[in-house]
C-alpha cells in the first residue's frame, strides 16, 4: 500500500474525484454523497451525531489554520508597528540597531531564501536522479526496498541531522571550502575569508539538501511511475535507448509534477530550523558568500530558535513577527506547488484516458472504466503499488 | 548489376554480421571501467598525496570520461549518453544512501557510550562533593523521556480523532466537488507545509494570550505538535479509506444498514491496519520535532511530569541544548546530546518497523 510519507496528494486523486463526480449522474450504483443515500435510508439520531462529529472535525481544520494566522498576527502587530529606535525593548538585545521591523526581517528573508535555494540546487537534481533510479533503473524486486530506504531519510529527526552536520559534514567540506575559495574566490559566492571551522552556508545547505531529498524523490517517483506504459513501450519500440525513452516519454509527462515536488521541497527547506541553527555561524545581513564564517546570512527559523530564549517582551513579539513572514512565504510556496500540480498535473487533457490508475481510482469508478483500469494496473510496474 | 553492387559492399569471405548486435561493449563494461578508473585515480592520489575525497571525485570523473569515450568509439553517441545517464542516476542514489548510513552510524557510535541504564532512569544534574569540593555532572534523560512521551501522547490523543473523523467526512460524507470538501482537502495540503517552528510560535502565542506571559508548558507543545500531526493523519487515513472497496459499502447499504453503522462496522475495520500504520508514522514524524517544542515548552533540567505547568524537557530538545547551550562540563553535555539523539533514533526506527509490520501483516487482499 502506498503510504506516502511526504503527505503529498498524489495527482491521481483529484481526477479520481472528478471521475466519480461525472459518474454520479449516470451511475446510480454510486452511493457516494449524503444526498442520494439519505433520501432512501431513514435518518437516525446516531447517524446525525456521527455526521456532525466528522463535519465538526473537518471544520476544526479550517479553524486551526485560521487560528494559526490570527494568533501570529495578534502577537506580531505590536512589534511591527512599534518605533524600534525609541523603544527600550527593541533598541537592545538581539533586535538592537534596526530602524524598524522591515529592516530587521528583510535580511532574514533574504537569508532564508538564499540558503534554501542553494540546498535546492544541490538536492533537487540528486533527488530527481534517485526517483528515476528507483522507478526505471533499479531491479524491480529491489525497487520497493530501495524506495523504503530513501523514505527512511525522512524519518530521521532533523536534530539528528543537525548533530551529524556538526561533526561529519563540517570537517568533510573544509578541503572543498579552501579549494573553492583559493581558486574561484573571484566568484561572489566563494569570496570573502574562508571559514576555518566549516560553519558555512555551504555546510548548512548540504545538510538541508539531504533533508529535502526524500520529499522531492518520493513525489517524483510516484509521478514517474504514472507515465503511461504505452508511451514508454512505443518509444522503446521505435529504437530509443532507455535515456531517450525517459527524455521523450517520462520527463515531458512528469514535468509539472517534478516542478511542484521541487517547490514542496523548497517549502520544507524554508522552515527547517535545527540543522541551520546548529551548523551555520550567522549574522543578520544580506550576503552572497557561502564559504565565510560569522558573515553568513541568517535564516528566519534559525534566528528565532537562537534568540527566543533570551528575548523579552517586544523582542519576542518581533521574533513572532518574523515567524509570521516565514508562515506567509512557505504558505505561498505550498499553494503555488499545489496549484501547479492541480492545474497542469500529469493526466490533464487527452492524457487522462491513457493514464494508468491506482487501485483507489478503480474502487470508485464506474464498472466499465474499472475493467479498463484494472488492465492498466496489471500493466503497471510492481514498484507502483509497493 | 545488382549482384555486382552486392559483392562490392560485402566481402563474401567474412561471416555475415547481424547489425543488431554489432558494436556492443561487453556486458559488465561499467564494472571494468569503474575498477580501472579507481586504480588510475588511486595512483594519482597516492602520487600527489591528496585527500581521499580527491580520490573519489577524480575516480568518478575518470570513470565517466572513459566510459563515454569507449562507448562512443565502440557503439554510438546515443548509447554513450545512455550509459552516462545510467551511471549518473546510480551515483545519485549512492549519494543519498551515504548520508543515511553515515548519520545512523555516527549517532550509534557517538551515542552508544552514553546510553546506559542510569542515563535512561535518572534525571541527571550536578552533584557537589563537599569532601573534594568538586562538581560532577551526571547525565540523565529521564525527564526528557517522560516529557517526550507525555507531549507526543497528548498530541496524538488530540490529533488522531480529529484526523480520522476528518478523513471520514472527506471520504464517506462529502460530495467530491462540494466547496467544503475541496476547501478542507486544499487546506490539509497547505497545513502539511506549515514550518514546524511556526506551529511552535502559534502555540506560544495562543497560550500567552490565554494564560499570560511565561506560558511554557508541555500541553502548549502538544498543541503545536497537533497542528503538524493532524494533516499527516488526515492524509494517510483518507488514502486508506479510499482503498476500501465500494462493493462492501454497497452490500451493507443494500441490507438496510445505516451509514453510521456501515462506517463503524464495515469501513473502519477493513481499513484499520492502514490507519494504524499511518498513525504510527505520523507519531514517528512528530516525536523528533525540536523547534516547536523548544519554543512552546522551553527546556529544563528539572523533572517535571505535569504537562500543564512549567517548562518540560524532551529528547530532541535535550539533544539541541546539549550542543548549543552546554553546561560548564561541555563534554558531558555533548555526550548527553548524543545519548538523547540515539534514543530518539531508536524510538523512531522502532515505530517505523512496527508500522511496516502492521501494514504488511494486515494488508487487505488485492491492495498489494
Amino acid at each position: 500500500v502506498s503510504t506516502n510519507e511526504s503527505g503529498f496528494r498524489s495527482s491521481a486523486e483529484p481526477f479520481a474525484r472528478s471521475g466519480a463526480a461525472g459518474s454520479d449522474t449516470t451511475d446510480p450504483r454510486t452511493p457516494r454523497g449524503a444526498g442520494s443515500a439519505r433520501a432512501k435510508v431513514k435518518s437516525r439520531p446516531a447517524d446525525r451525531i456521527f455526521f456532525g462529529l466528522s463535519f465538526g472535525a473537518a471544520t476544526l481544520i479550517l479553524v486551526i489554520l485560521a487560528a494559526v494566522a490570527l494568533f501570529l498576527i495578534i502577537q506580531a502587530i505590536p512589534a511591527i508597528v512599534a518605533s524600534w529606535q525609541h523603544n527600550p525593548d527593541l533598541s537592545s538585545g538581539p533586535t538592537a540597531g534596526y530602524s524598524n521591523f522591515w529592516s530587521y526581517v528583510g535580511p532574514l528573508i533574504w537569508g532564508t531564501l538564499f540558503v534554501s535555494a542553494i540546498a535546492l540546487i544541490i538536492g533537487a537534481p540528486i533527488a530527481i536522479g534517485i526517483a528515476l533510479f528507483i522507478s526505471h533503473y533499479a531491479p524491480r524486486r529491489l525497487a520497493g526496498i530501495l524506495g523504503y530506504l530513501i523514505d527512511l531519510l525522512a524519518a530521521v529527526p532533523s536534530i539528528v541531522f543537525g548533530l551529524w552536520g556538526i561533526i561529519v559534514i563540517r570537517p568533510l567540506l573544509l578541503p572543498l571550502t579552501t579549494f573553492l575559495n583559493h581558486n574561484l574566490g573571484w566568484f561572489p559566492l566563494f569570496g570573502g575569508a574562508a571559514s576555518t571551522t566549516g560553519s558555512t552556508i555551504l555546510a548548512g545547505a548540504v545538510v538541508l539538501a539531504v533533508m529535502i531529498l526524500p520529499i522531492i524523490s518520493s513525489i517524483s517517483r510516484e509521478i514517474f511511475l504514472q507515465t503511461p506504459r504505452l508511451h514508454e513501450e512505443a518509444a522503446l519500440a521505435l529504437g530509443a535507448t532507455k535515456w531517450e525513452m525517459i527524455k521523450m516519454a517520462v520527463l515531458p509527462y512528469a514535468r509539472s509534477g517534478v516542478v511542484s515536488a521541487t517547490l514542496l521541497g523548497l517549502g520544507r527547506a524554508l522552515g527547517e530550523t535545527m540543522a541551520i541553527a546548529l551548523i551555520i555561524s550567522p549574522s543578520i545581513q544580506i550576503s552572497w558568500r557561502i564559504l565565510t564564517e560569522s558573515q553568513n546570512s541568517q535564516t528566519i527559523a534559525a534566528n528565532i530558535a537562537l534568540n527566543f530564549q533570551v528575548a523579552n517582551g517586544l523582542q519576542r513579539e518581533a521574533l513572532i513577527g518574523t515567524g509570521l513572514m516565514l508562515f506567509v512565504i512557505s504558505l505561498g510556496v505550498n499553494i503555488l506547488a499545489r496549484f501547479i500540480i492541480g492545474r497542469t498535473g500529469p493526466g490533464t487533457g487527452s492524457k487522462r484516458k491513457t493514464k494508468p490508475a491506482r487501485p483507489s481510482v478503480a474502487a470508485t469508478s464506474a464498472p466499465i472504466e474499472s475493467a479498463a483500469l484494472s488492465m492498466a494496473i496489471i500493466d503497471q510496474p510492481e514498484g507502483a503499488q509497493s | 548489376m545488382s549482384a555486382a553492387v552486392h559483392t562490392q559492399t560485402r566481402d563474401p569471405r567474412r561471416p555475415v554480421v547481424n547489425p543488431l548486435t554489432t558494436g556492443q561493449l561487453p556486458r559488465f563494461v561499467e564494472l571494468y571501467v569503474l575498477v580501472g578508473s579507481a586504480i588510475v585515480s588511486g595512483g594519482i592520489a597516492l602520487l600527489m598525496g591528496h585527500h581521499w575525497g580527491t580520490f573519489v571525485i577524480l575516480g568518478l570523473v575518470i570513470y565517466l570520461v572513459a566510459l563515454a569515450v569507449l562507448s562512443t568509439m565502440a557503439e554510438s553517441r546515443r548509447k554513450a549518453v545512455d550509459r552516462i545517464v545510467r551511471s549518473l542516476v546510480c551515483i545519485a542514489f549512492l549519494l543519498a544512501i551515504a548520508p543515511l548510513i553515515s548519520t545512523l552510524a555516527t549517532v550509534a557510535i557517538k551515542g552508544i557510550g552514553d546510553l546506559n541504564w542510569s542515563f535512561i532512569s535518572t534525571t541527571g544534574g550536578a552533584v557537589f562533593n563537599p569532601a573534594t569540593l568538586k562538581v560532577t555532572i551526571s547525565n540523565g534523560a529521564l525527564q526528557a523521556i517522560v516529557g517526550t512521551l507525555e507531549i507526543t501522547g497528548i498530541a496524538a490523543l488530540m490529533s488522531i480523532p480529529v484526523g480520522i473523523l476528518t478523513s471520514i467526512y472527506l471520504v464517506e460524507y462529502s460530495r467530491p466537488n462540494q466547496l467544503m470538501a475541496r476547501a478542507v482537502t486544499f487546506l490539509v495540503d497547505v497545513m502539511t507545509g506549515i514550518p514546524s517552528i511556526v506551529a511552535g510560535l502559534f502555540a506560544l502565542s495562543l497560550f500567552t494570550i490565554i494564560v499570560g506571559p511565561k506560558a511554557f508548558s508541555g500541553f502548549s507543545a502538544s498543541v503545536a505538535l497537533s497542528v503538524l500531526m493532524i494533516p499527516i493523519v488526515v492524509r494517510s487515513c483518507e488514502e486508506m479509506l479510499r482503498l476500501v472497496p465500494h462493493d462492501l459499502r454497497e452490500a451493507s447499504f443494500a441490507l438496510g444498514v445505516s451509514r453510521y453503522s456501515t462506517i463503524i462496522k464495515i469501513v473502519l475495520p477493513t481499513a484499520i491496519a492502514g490507519i494504524i500504520t499511518g498513525v504510527m508514522l505520523a507519531i514517528a514524524r512528530v516525536i523528533g520535532e525540536t523547534a516547536p517544542i523548544f519554543i512552546a515548552a522551553s527546556f529544563t533540567n528539572n523533572f517535571n511530569a505535569n504537562p500543564f505547568n512549567g517548562p518540560m524537557q524532551t529528547l530532541p530538545v535535550l539533544a539541541y541544548t546539549g550542543y548549543k547551550f552546554p553546561s560548564q562540563d561541555i563534554a558531558a553535555s555533548n555526550a548527553s546530546a548524543w545519548g538523547a539523539a540515539l534514543l530518539l533514533v531508536l524510538i523512531v526506527v522502532i515505530l517505523n518497523i512496527i508500522a511496516r509490520i502492521i501494514a504488511r501483516a494486515f494488508a487487505p487482499k488485492g491492495a498489494r
